[in-house]
């Protein structure tokens, strides 16, 4: 049967990176906390879409998030990167409500003045109430149902009140065929726009893994986001589709206006599109600005580039003075 | 092949034992009522032909294994023909037996002659396999006319020269049962929920049509959808409590629920009258006009009488079929109309996804527990139906066993497929009934369906699904027409020499995609310079 936790499944894979974590993270407290206290001063912007406070998730003795503070300005595309294990699913999980945080705000301010927590709703509200849509790492389509059938599920609410709440679906009445109409054509639009439109009626599981890649984001789209998190949205695409889905960001971006939060991988995709990025390392965040300032970083560099060395290091050392 | 002559001796050695073993405790030992009290009675002779049929198909299989299909061919052949002479002379074989024979035949026979036609015909394997799916593709569109004439054939059952009250009565069982597997399909199938305790709602239905009319003397008009809504309130209250819980959890609980439910039949003697039952349920009348006995009981005249005919009790059997029947068609009526709606496409993608499902806000709770009220809705009517046609009821026949059964037919018709499941009740509920001698290894039966189905269709009977909506009609024309969506041409599209949208419009279903090209040179691109570390 279904099992929700599949996310959960890289946790196992990942354990190993649980004990060097804790214990660089005691190591590198200090520099870490210095970085908080910068960037917190350079988070809270008044017109910001998404604004996080001091989000922290604990899994058992695992800081998995540890005070993160970070915006979203509309029309943005915010990257957050870091190395793997970095919690930065488990921060796209708190957003969309599959983790509820220990501690944090996470406030979503629409344009119509409207403000939303998100850690106060559940995961099936915060599509509706919070407009926020996402992608997830390892593709989760309906990989029985047809491309187009993706689309309508994410336009359920419309549809649903178009049928009447299924009565009106029923006998067919004229409000119903107009929702489907209008559905359809949405759904074709979206499709249009990232190539699939000639086959809308293939089941989505036998898709190719890169278009089944842009059916996600294109059902994420239909369902009307103003914010739409990308999860490492390049993963396993070749460089040309890696690079036409650079251009597709960028331009959904200014066209729709949408915001964008995007976690990568590819350095080419993070360093050519985003306005900001904020960088994560064990849950904290050590470092955040444009692709510039972030590049320079030394702390950056440490984390990515030394990753291997930084950690050796430091459990090492841990374990010598144990 | 010679050369592995021990090999080979080994593996039929060890397959009849493997089949002595079990054809001993099933064939072999009998048990006699005699006067002497139950006495064991042994059948060697079927018992070693059994287990020298099946040694002997081992022995087909390692002829294919060595490409020996000329051999395999003969030997099917020859199984079939002496099946089919010893169906037809009087040999002291069981029928069962013969069958066996003839399948086992014909499963050697076309394996070889597929083999054959590769080797020795040189025909490519990818020319089988695309004749096949052609042909599963032929089947496919053959379903919907061949689903109707079926249809006609059951509406007119009754009026055919050949029928008798005996194929009506086994007709009704059979359209109960589809009608149950149609109910339960809906969690089942669309939902994916594994749902053990389907009969609880069976019960609730039969119990709520036979106090309803007993107690407070309603008509079977008014109880039929009181028995529905009752049994889907229920399911909604039960629904509430499990729904929450996922896979092999939800499946316990439910069997639990279902058992529940007959406990609490049987021990709420003051409504339920306990395990005695509740009988002399008044039968259903013709629309509250006439009843169908032979002397009147009410106020309502004979039927019998005011057509002026001669009484039979055919009358009243033709009518609880068609009873059935118009229950059944409007059950699929509305699950293939409700299937197509947003909620019956919520339904499939909780069943294909539900924590995307959740992303994209759909309410799991809420959407299950509408699929649980119309299930156990229709589980409901089923259960009035049996209620008024037996006409009397009791736990007993609520008991666990008819979930499974029901469970069985839905899994074993392909989930989701209404046709699919009807073929499964009528093999699995019909068979048993027409070939009495067969229905004592029922249960063998069903499980060894199960199996063989679970080998070769591991999706069930007809398992392909049909698309709620389809963009694309047959000729590749576009079902919608669509103006709105038509802006700019589409960015992850190649480049074409019309606009990707004009392609994309006229271009059939089935065409390659298009995607993944470069980006056109028309479309604004801001790039932002490249940091120092890629
Ligand atoms: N549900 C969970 N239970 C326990 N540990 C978790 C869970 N989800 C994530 N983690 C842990 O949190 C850390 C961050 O994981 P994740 O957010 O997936 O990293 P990434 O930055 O690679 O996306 C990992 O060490 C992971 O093992
Ligand atoms: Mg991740």
């Amino acid at each position: 049967m279904i099992s929700g936790d599949g996310e959960g499944g890289s946790v196992e894979m990942e354990t190993e990176t649980t004990a060097a974590a804790s214990a660089a993270v005691s190591a590198t407290a200090t520099a870490a906390a210095t970085a908080t206290a910068t960037a917190a001063a350079t988070t809270t912007a008044p017109d910001a879409l998404l604004t996080v406070e001091h989000l922290s998730i604990r899994f058992g003795g695992l800081l998995a998030v540890d005070d993160l503070s970070f915006s979203a300005l509309p029309g943005e595309i915010t990257a957050i990167i870091g190395p793997n294990g970095a919690g930065k699913t488990t921060v796209f999980n708190c957003l969309t409500g599959f983790y509820s945080p220990d501690v944090g705000r996470l406030l979503m301010r629409h344009s119509d003045g409207a403000e939303v927590y998100l850690e106060r709703l559940e995961s099936d509200q915060i599509a509706r109430r919070g407009r926020l849509a996402r992608t997830f790492q390892n593709v989760r389509l309906f990989p029985r149902m047809t491309v187009l059938e993706n689309l309508l599920v994410a336009q359920h609410a419309e549809l649903m009140r178009g049928s009447l709440y299924t009565v009106g679906g029923l006998f067919s009445l004229p409000s119903y065929r107009r929702a489907q109409q209008a559905a359809v054509e949405k759904a074709c639009r979206y499709l249009n726009l990232v190539g699939l439109l000639s086959r809308a009626d293939e089941e989505a599981g036998a898709l190719a893994h890169g278009a089944q890649r842009r059916l996600e984001i294109a059902r994420a789209l239909c369902s009307d986001p103003v914010l739409l998190c990308l999860d490492e949205p390049a993963a396993g695409l070749n460089p040309s589709e890696s690079k036409t889905l650079r251009h597709f960001l960028r331009r959904i971006c200014e066209e729709e206006g949408l915001a964008i939060l995007l976690i990568e991988h590819d350095m080419g995709v993070v360093m050519g599109i985003s306005d900001h990025i904020v960088v994560l390392d064990y849950g904290r965040k050590i470092s955040e600005g444009t692709p510039e300032e972030v590049a320079g970083d030394p702390r950056v560099i440490a984390a990515y580039l030394g990753e291997e060395d930084a950690d050796d290091g430091s459990t090492s050392s841990t374990a010598a003075t144990a | 092949m010679t050369q592995d002559l021990r090999a080979i001796l080994i593996e039929l050695g060890i397959t009849g034992l493997i089949a002595a073993a079990l054809v001993f405790p099933l064939i072999t030992l009998r048990t006699i009522d005699s006067f002497e009290g139950l006495t064991i009675n042994a059948r060697w002779l079927p018992s070693v032909l059994a287990v020298a049929l099946v040694v002997l198909g081992r022995f087909g299989l390692i002829l294919l294994r060595y490409e020996r299909s000329a051999i395999a061919l003969a030997g099917g052949a020859a199984a079939m023909l002496a099946a089919a002479y010893a169906w037809s002379s009087d040999l002291p074989l069981s029928k069962l037996f013969e069958v066996f024979l003839f399948a086992g035949g014909l499963f050697l026979f076309a394996r070889a002659a597929i083999q054959w036609l590769v080797i020795a015909r040189g025909v490519e394997r990818a020319r089988i396999d695309t004749a096949r799916a052609d042909a599963a593709l032929a089947l496919r569109r053959a379903i919907p006319l061949a689903a109707a004439v079926v249809v006609v054939f059951v509406a007119f059952l009754p009026w055919l020269p050949f029928s008798s009250i005996y194929m009506l009565d086994v007709g009704i069982l059979i359209l109960t049962y589809v009608l149950l597997g149609w109910g339960l399909n809906i969690i089942v199938g669309y939902a994916g929920l594994l749902d053990l305790g389907y009969v609880a709602f069976y019960a609730v239905g039969a119990y709520a049509y036979a106090i309803f009319a007993v107690n407070f003397g309603l008509s079977f008009w008014w109880c039929l959808p009181l028995a529905g809504l009752l049994a889907g309130i229920s399911g909604l209250i039960l629904g509430f409590p499990v729904l929450r819980l996922r896979g092999d959890y939800f499946a316990i609980v439910t069997l639990g629920f279902g058992e529940i439910v007959r406990l609490v039949l049987i021990n709420w003697s003051a409504v339920t009258r306990g395990p005695d039952g509740i009988s002399s349920i008044p039968r259903p009348s013709l629309f509250g006009v006439a009843e169908f006995n032979k002397r009147a009981t009410g106020d309502l005249p004979l039927f019998h009488e005011m057509l002026g005919i001669p009484f039979s009790p055919e009358h009243r059997i033709i009518f609880l079929y068609y009873l059935v029947f118009t229950l059944s068609a409007l059950v699929a009526i509305f699950t293939l109309r409700i299937r197509t709606l947003p909620i019956g496409r919520a339904w499939e993608a909780l069943r294909e996804d539900d924590i995307a499902s959740a992303s994209l806000g759909l309410n799991r709770t809420r959407i299950k527990l509408v699929a649980f009220g119309i299930s156990a809705a229709w589980g409901g009517f089923a259960g009035a139906f049996f209620a008024t046609r037996q006409g009397f009821i009791s736990p007993e026949s609520f008991t666990f066993i008819e979930s499974a059964i029901v469970l069985s037919i839905v899994v074993l018709g392909g989930m989701g497929s209404l046709v699919g499941i009807a073929i499964a009740a009528a093999l699995l509920i019909g068979l048993p009934e027409v070939f009495r001698e067969l229905s004592e290894f029922r249960m063998v039966a069903y499980g060894g369906g199960l199996v063989l189905i679970m080998v070769w269709r591991p999706r069930g009977l007809l398992s392909f699904r049909e698309p709620s909506v389809r963009l694309f009609d047959r000729r590749g024309r576009m079902r919608f027409a669509a103006e709105g969506y038509a802006v700019g041409d589409s960015p992850l599209a190649a480049p074409a020499p019309t606009t990707a949208t004009a392609t994309a419009m006229t271009a059939a279903p089935a065409a390659p995609a298009t995607g993944g090209g470069a980006v056109g040179e028309g479309s604004v691109v801001r790039q932002k310079p490249t940091g120092s570390k890629g």
